[in-house]
């Protein structure tokens, strides 16, 4: 199927010939990995994280240096010693975290480093300013030339950085999951933007785990599994259960199996929370619902829409400014978050580099950190490594956390790896309450089909779970019953999540639809209000 | 109290703002630029003690205030460039690198003072006020017709040259910081280091200049203090001014122009406590004069700005709300 034989080498823009990068601590990256593009095409470059891709693109922007391997740009064969030698050879990278200075314009950040001058020492603005249009303009890529970088959405701090390219002279641009930080309105528009590019003859790289946006925009796909290549695809001659499968090298199972949930008391109890924010918007209206044991309690709904509030209130890292939350009867507004995890509550955090894990510190030190202070692990005024030894292994183990050893540092682990290392924690403290704030976020199929199944285990057990997941898909899989958020408000909620569509769920989670107080009520089980 | 302001509201009072005002101006530009870079010199105090220093004794050797002058900047801008090997090249902790700087300042100047007049005088000099004369200092320059006026031309006219550099060099600062490649270069690599680095900025490069610039304005700031503010070198006659300029570049929301005015409250608080201590108050009162303005200006600055912050957001939730109610 690869079709490699298919094509001759002189229509290649780009060509990386077993490329190996091997790391000073020994970790292999990427391990004879052939990669190239066409010239004009939308290129897909996939696989789990962790699988090198990020690396080998490094490479090709001059990042980082292969240990072994040949790379030709143009049929040149070429050393990218540094990102300057890779721009002044056309390749241009928009990096997954912007470059950009916040406090210069747009027209400053595009010149940086090329600064037009005017008699002799000062900066031409003007000049600056009509270069970005005139860029902005050639190329549909609208920008605000004089607009502050800090003042405008993300969506254009993205063209921005891809005119940045551009301007430099770039004809292959590398985009580093370009669509993570976008709204669905913006993914639309950058694609348009992209075919657009691909028209005038530009070639891009698109890295992204989307199955469905690597579907619509590419035309041809690399799959990588640690650090290999696992061949080139058309991409319209492959199925996303072929890709999957190439990922991650099994069937992962797309559909989750799981029994009927049998709820049972109310652990989570929310009334009428409210939360104003500082700059007098409303981002909680009126909140009320109960969680109980053994089930799964979902919130879909667009990001931005109160979830990310609401979860902060929980767990302390913000104040209500009216309304309740309990757990088995107690009150854990405002209490302190060791209080809180002492109820029983678990958080799998949206940011886990923030707050799910310390990165500097060790596996070993992670996972014990919420429960250190029991008498199992000391021993007078000393630790009991032996019982710590034995617990890490145990949950590395458990959660088949990918690692050299329990005492490698968190921080160098994959993003999948580190999420687990997050659950390992905090499902495995005989949690009665677990809040997954976008468990599975930007991790790969491997791990996310891991901690989904975990989720459902757990709450079989007779532990409630409330679940909180911009990710459709999700949501509606893993939860036993539902409830959307729309602009701070509860909009509908399903008591099955059985025979939900994706169109229903849209008209609501797009405030079209919105069901009636009573309606939503329901999900106050105890109808005492 | 009423004849008290009455002495504060001649000429000579605000003209000894203006004078108070130079050394402390210097350090804070200094401040400034090193702020937009990205990191702080909190060793601007002994850089300062070392131009001195150097300032007054080359003038001596030399006989010339011009070649004295020469040599406070250009220790100053050598010093401050080796504090940015140790800092970006070592990996020194900036901060701790500032503060052996600052403690050389003191012990070292004074170890160096001794040594080097016991080799050329015969006599180890615990300052260097003895050798320094009229003539070696830096002139004062008066500005015809300016003088002229009345009340006005006795504050502005007949400063030092250096003192009118202060003010000259807060513009130009301000200039190069917002009008030039340079400037653009040491705010982004101040605010985004790789952004800078990802187009090609070379952030070492910019570091060190914002470093050699910190030290220059220090050297300026070191020749005020021995040859023109005081006659020759004297232990600490630097005396804090290092770290209230540290303290007016935060106060001037690390603007050159904020930076200023803050110098100039520092200086009037100065004057003030001079004044004071002239009309027969204990120095021991009159002395922490400027240091509790210092606090008392933060704190204004700090309540201040949090305001402003709130009233921007409100200002913008409110723009929000109307565009959203109009579209």
């Amino acid at each position: 199927m690869p079709d490699e034989k298919t094509s001759g080498p002189g229509e290649y823009v780009v060509q990386m010939k077993q490329i190996t990068k091997i790391y000073a601590n020994g970790a292999a990256a990427n391990r004879g990995v052939d990669f190239n593009l066409r010239r004009g095409e939308i290129h897909a470059l996939m696989g789990e994280n962790g699988a090198g891709k990020s690396t080998l693109m490094k490479m090709l922007f001059g990042l980082e240096q292969p240990t072994s391997g040949e790379i030709f740009v143009n049929g040149e064969k070429l050393v990218l010693s540094s990102p300057s030698v890779a721009i002044a050879h056309g390749i241009g990278m928009v990096h997954q975290h912007f470059m950009l200075v916040p406090s210069l314009s747009v027209a400053e950040n595009m010149v940086l480093g090329m600064v037009p001058h005017k008699s002799g020492i000062f900066i031409d603005k003007a000049k600056a300013v009509e270069l970005t249009r005139a860029y902005s303009e050639k190329f549909n890529l609208h920008v605000d030339p004089e607009a502050k970088v800090m003042d405008i959405p993300v969506g254009m701090k993205q063209k921005v950085e891809i005119l940045k390219a551009l301007v430099r002279g770039a004809r292959i641009l590398i985009m580093d999951e370009p669509t993570a930080v976008l709204t669905t309105q913006e993914t639309a528009e950058l694609f348009v933007e992209l075919k657009n590019l691909k028209k005038q003859g530009y070639t891009i790289v698109f890295i992204s785990h989307k199955l469905n946006e690597i579907m619509e925009i590419t035309d041809r796909l690399t799959i990588m599994r640690k650090g290999k290549s696992m061949g080139v695809y058309n991409t319209k001659d492959v199925t996303k259960e072929e890709i999957s499968r190439l990922m991650v090298g099994r069937d992962v199972v797309l559909s989750l199996q799981k029994d009927k949930a049998v709820p049972g008391d109310t652990v989570l109890r929310v009334r009428h929370l409210e939360y104003i924010n500082e700059w007098n918007k409303k981002m909680l209206n009126d909140i009320s619902f109960d969680v109980r044991r053994g089930e799964i309690l979902g919130i879909a709904g667009v990001e931005g829409n109160g979830q990310k509030e609401l979860v902060d209130m929980l767990f302390n890292f913000n104040t209500p400014n009216a309304g309740s939350a309990s757990v088995n009867g107690k009150s854990i507004l405002g209490l302190p978050q060791q209080k809180i995890r002492e109820l029983g509550v678990a958080l799998v955090p949206e940011d886990r580099m923030l707050y799910g894990i310390a990165s500097g510190a060790s596996i070993e030190e992670n996972v014990i950190s919420d429960r250190s202070g029991e008498k199992r692990f000391n021993k007078g005024p000393l630790f009991n490594m032996k019982a710590i030894h034995a617990e890490a292994d145990r949950l590395i183990k458990e959660y088949t956390v990918l690692c050299k050893s329990r005492s490698q540092q968190v921080g160098m682990l994959s993003g999948g790896n580190i999420q687990k290392v997050v659950v390992a924690r905090e499902f495995s403290n005989h949690p009665i309450l677990i809040l997954a704030d976008q468990p599975t976020r930007g991790i790969d199929v491997g791990a996310t089909e891991f901690i989904r199944k975990k989720l459902v285990e757990l709450s079989r057990s007779g532990i409630a779970v409330l679940l909180v997941s911009a990710d459709l898909n999700e949501v509606m899989e893993l939860s036993d019953s539902l409830i959307v958020m729309h602009n701070g408000s509860i909009a509908a909620y399903f008591e099955d999540t059985a025979g939900l569509t994706d169109e229903i769920m849209g008209e609501y989670m797009l405030g079209l639809k919105k069901q009636s107080a009573e309606e939503v009520r329901r999900v106050c089980h105890d109808q005492e209000t | 109290m009423l004849n008290f302001l009455k002495m504060l509201a001649t000429p000579e009072f605000f003209y000894s703002i203006i004078r108070i005002s130079a050394p402390i101006l210097f350090a804070t530009l200094a401040a400034v630029v090193v702020e937009k870079a990205g990191f702080a010199n909190i060793g601007l105090e002994g850089l300062m003690m070392f131009a001195a220093l150097s300032g007054s004794l080359v003038s001596y050797y030399a006989g010339s205030w011009f070649w004295g002058f020469l040599a406070a900047l250009a220790t100053g801008v050598i010093m401050s460039l080796v504090m940015g090997f140790f800092a970006f090249k070592l990996k020194t902790d900036i901060i701790l690198v500032g503060i052996a700087v600052n403690m050389m300042g003191s012990g070292g100047t004074l170890f160096l003072c001794k040594v080097i007049t016991n080799l050329t005088e015969g006599k180890a000099m615990a300052s260097t006020t003895g050798l320094i004369t009229r003539s070696l200092c830096i002139p004062d320059i008066t500005i015809p017709l300016l003088n002229q006026i009345p009340f006005l031309g006795r504050v502005l006219s007949g400063h030092n040259l250096l003192t009118y550099l202060a003010f000259l060099f807060c513009l130009l600062t301000s200039l190069m910081l917002y009008k030039t490649p340079l400037g653009l270069n040491i705010r982004a690599v101040g605010e985004n280091p790789d952004a800078a680095a990802s187009v090609g900025v070379s952030v070492m490069k910019i570091r060190y200049t914002a470093m050699a610039f910190s030290g220059l304005m220090s050297g300026f700031g070191g020749a005020f203090m021995s040859m023109a503010y005081a006659q020759g070198w004297s232990l600490d006659m630097v005396s804090g001014r290092g770290f209230i300029a540290l303290a007016a570049q935060a106060m001037g929301g690390g603007e050159c122009l904020g930076g200023m005015l803050s110098a100039l409250v520092f200086g009037f608080a100065q004057a003030l406590g001079i004044k004071f201590s002239a009309i027969g108050l204990d120095s021991n009162l009159a002395s922490p004069i400027p240091y509790a303005v210092t606090i008392l200006g933060l704190v204004i600055f700090a309540l201040v700005r949090s305001s402003r912050i709130r009233k921007q957001h409100s200002a913008a939730a409110l723009a929000k709300g109307k565009a959203k109610a109009e579209s």
